[in-house]
């Protein structure tokens, strides 16, 4: 299964690093990122991943205690949302 | 991959603008629970229930889990219950509690917040049992927790069954005085109905239809609060603009409900029945019809061009969420339930909305006066007559409509009463002091209305 992973937040060192970090240990494979830095320092990454054999549940809670921790706003939504709202 | 600001947006749309899918319903059966023996029925549907609905709650939190989508109420919608009433040996009111106590502890098993169908269809006439089951309607529910009621009187083919209405305000009555210490709560589970639909999975008018098969997954989406933010982009702008934006809009948040719906149907091997389109609101700050209402332009909701800018939003609604689904049903049109909108509860307080100006929004928006709190002393033939003008705005306009009204015991003009969670708190609202008691004790039907020569 691919989901997306969102991150959103005031921009600062290591982002990147703690995000993936944690896909990695979960054994989750990155396909594709979109990263950049808006206007007043708005962090925005989006990144899209396969789930292989790991549960969304399970990682979510992980992202959302590592959002904590870091102060950025982190969501991981299967991919299928996506397609369905925003193309027929 | 997916343009990244169609990602943002829908994460901005559930992060900070309320979008939720407000109920995960799945209709049962119960056509084939019924028994002349009150405790085999009990059974019968004890074990239904429980082995239909056992996986619903857990899928439900697993699809709001796995596709970061709040999923706020998982519910359970019975076949009305008067068809088992009318199958037992002797039925009374004694059995009728039995048979509600039944459902209120399976559905409490289940973990559902809500099961509706406690419900009959009387329009043109009463069998013994549906008789029985709604004189027990105010015992029922003020003895049980989590069942919903209700009672169709009235439908455009059949007319208005005038006996079944004035029964009505005497239960309603009797309703909100069983549950006096609570400002009438069993009212706001009781719902009078005309043209009701056989596949609404909102509350507390849910009930699985005659026509329904055995089991059935409907999906009520919302987010009024969307709709507001999408609303506050196209400030000034003509009606043209308005109704493309709300289409626009209707149709993200109903390809939401749609994948919802067919993930819950696949995951509990039930099949999909409908996606409802209604846009319900919530007592929270942002999640108002009220508010899209007053966006368009009026200082208040309920003020002249109130019922004309609900017409929009409602037909709005529609037209953009139609394409979404592959099949769109129950309700579908913007709710106004006055204590659940506080948009609505701002307005009613401050005198702005008046009911009869709810009677007119009603004759373009889906349902009717729906938690409307009236003064403690109002008469069961004034509730009566209230029903008797909503039921005929349905059955002329071809549409359903709905009361939903609370005699608050003991309380007047200017109080406020509070139900809690989503049925928020009501301003008790002024009625006319005129009576229409001969008018109620005619009985009889009111016939069928024609249907061409419409002016």
């Amino acid at each position: 299964m691919r989901a997306v992973v969102t991150v959103v937040g005031k921009d600062r060192p290591g982002i990147i690093a703690r995000v993936s970090t944690l896909l990695y240990e979960n054994e989750i494979n990155i396909l594709d990122i979109s990263q950049t830095v808006m206007t007043d320092d708005i962090f925005t990454m989006i990144m899209l991943v396969d789930m292989r054999s790991s549960s969304v549940g399970e990682v979510g809670e992980k992202l959302l205690k590592l959002s904590d921790e870091i102060g950025m706003s982190i969501h991981l939504q299967n991919e299928e949302l996506f397609n369905s709202m925003h193309r027929i | 991959m997916i343009n990244p600001f169609e990602i943002l947006e829908t994460i901005n749309m559930i992060d900070r603008e309320n979008l939720d899918i407000r109920t995960i319903t799945m209709g049962i059966s119960l056509k084939d629970c019924t028994d002349p023996d009150v405790d085999r029925a009990c059974d019968k549907i004890y074990s239904k229930i429980t082995t239909y609905a056992k996986d619903l709650v857990k899928v439900g939190e697993d699809i709001e889990k796995q596709f970061g989508i709040p999923i706020i109420n998982k519910r359970i919608s019975l076949t009305p219950v008067a068809t088992v009433i009318d199958a037992l040996e002797n039925p009374d009111t004694t059995k009728c509690l039995k048979i509600a106590k039944t459902l209120d502890k399976a559905a409490k098993a289940v973990g559902v917040n809500f099961i509706g169908g406690y419900s009959a269809l009387v329009h043109k006439g009463f069998t013994k049992g549906e008789r029985v089951l709604i004189e027990s309607i105010p015992t029922v529910l003020s003895n049980t927790d989590i069942v919903c009621s209700s009672v169709n009187v009235g439908s455009t083919r059949a007319g208005i069954n005038m006996d079944a209405v004035a029964l009505m305000g005497k239960i309603i009555k009797e309703a909100a005085e069983m549950t006096k210490d609570n400002g009438g709560f069993a009212c706001a589970k009781l719902v009078v109905f005309c043209n009701a639909v056989e596949d609404n999975p909102f509350m507390a008018g849910a009930f699985h239809g005659e026509g329904e098969g055995d089991a059935v997954i409907n999906v009520g989406v919302s987010g009024p609060g969307v709709v507001k933010c999408a609303l506050e982009k196209v400030k000034g702008a003509p009606f043209d603009v308005v109704a493309e934006t709300i289409k626009n809009t209707a149709f993200k948040i109903t390809r939401m409900g749609q994948l919802v719906a067919s993930e819950a149907s696949k995951r509990l091997g039930v099949p999909f029945g409908i996606v409802d389109l209604s846009l319900a609101p919530t007592p929270a700050v942002g999640d108002s019809v009220a508010y899209i209402l007053e966006e368009m332009g009026l200082e208040k909701c309920g003020t002249h061009g109130t019922t004309a800018a609900l017409a929009l939003l409602n037909d709005a609604v529609k037209k953009g969420g139609v394409m979404a689904s592959s099949h769109v049903g129950g309700l579908s049109g913007a709710f106004i339930p006055v204590s659940e909108d506080a948009g609505m509860i701002a307005a009613a307080k401050e005198g702005a909305l008046s009911i009869e100006k709810l009677e007119a929004m009603t004759c373009v928006c889906s349902v009717g006066l729906d938690m409307i709190v009236v003064p403690g002393d109002t008469t069961a033939d004034t509730i009566s007559c209230i029903i008797a003008d909503e039921a005929a705005i349905g059955m002329v306009n071809s549409k359903t409509t709905a009361v939903r009204i609370i005699p608050a015991p003991n309380t007047d003009v200017g109080d406020e009463v509070d139900f809690g969670g989503l049925l928020g708190t009501g301003p008790v609202m002024p009625l006319r002091k005129y009576s229409g008691s001969e008018f109620v004790a005619r009985g009889g039907r009111i016939p069928a209305p024609l249907q061409s020569l419409k002016n």
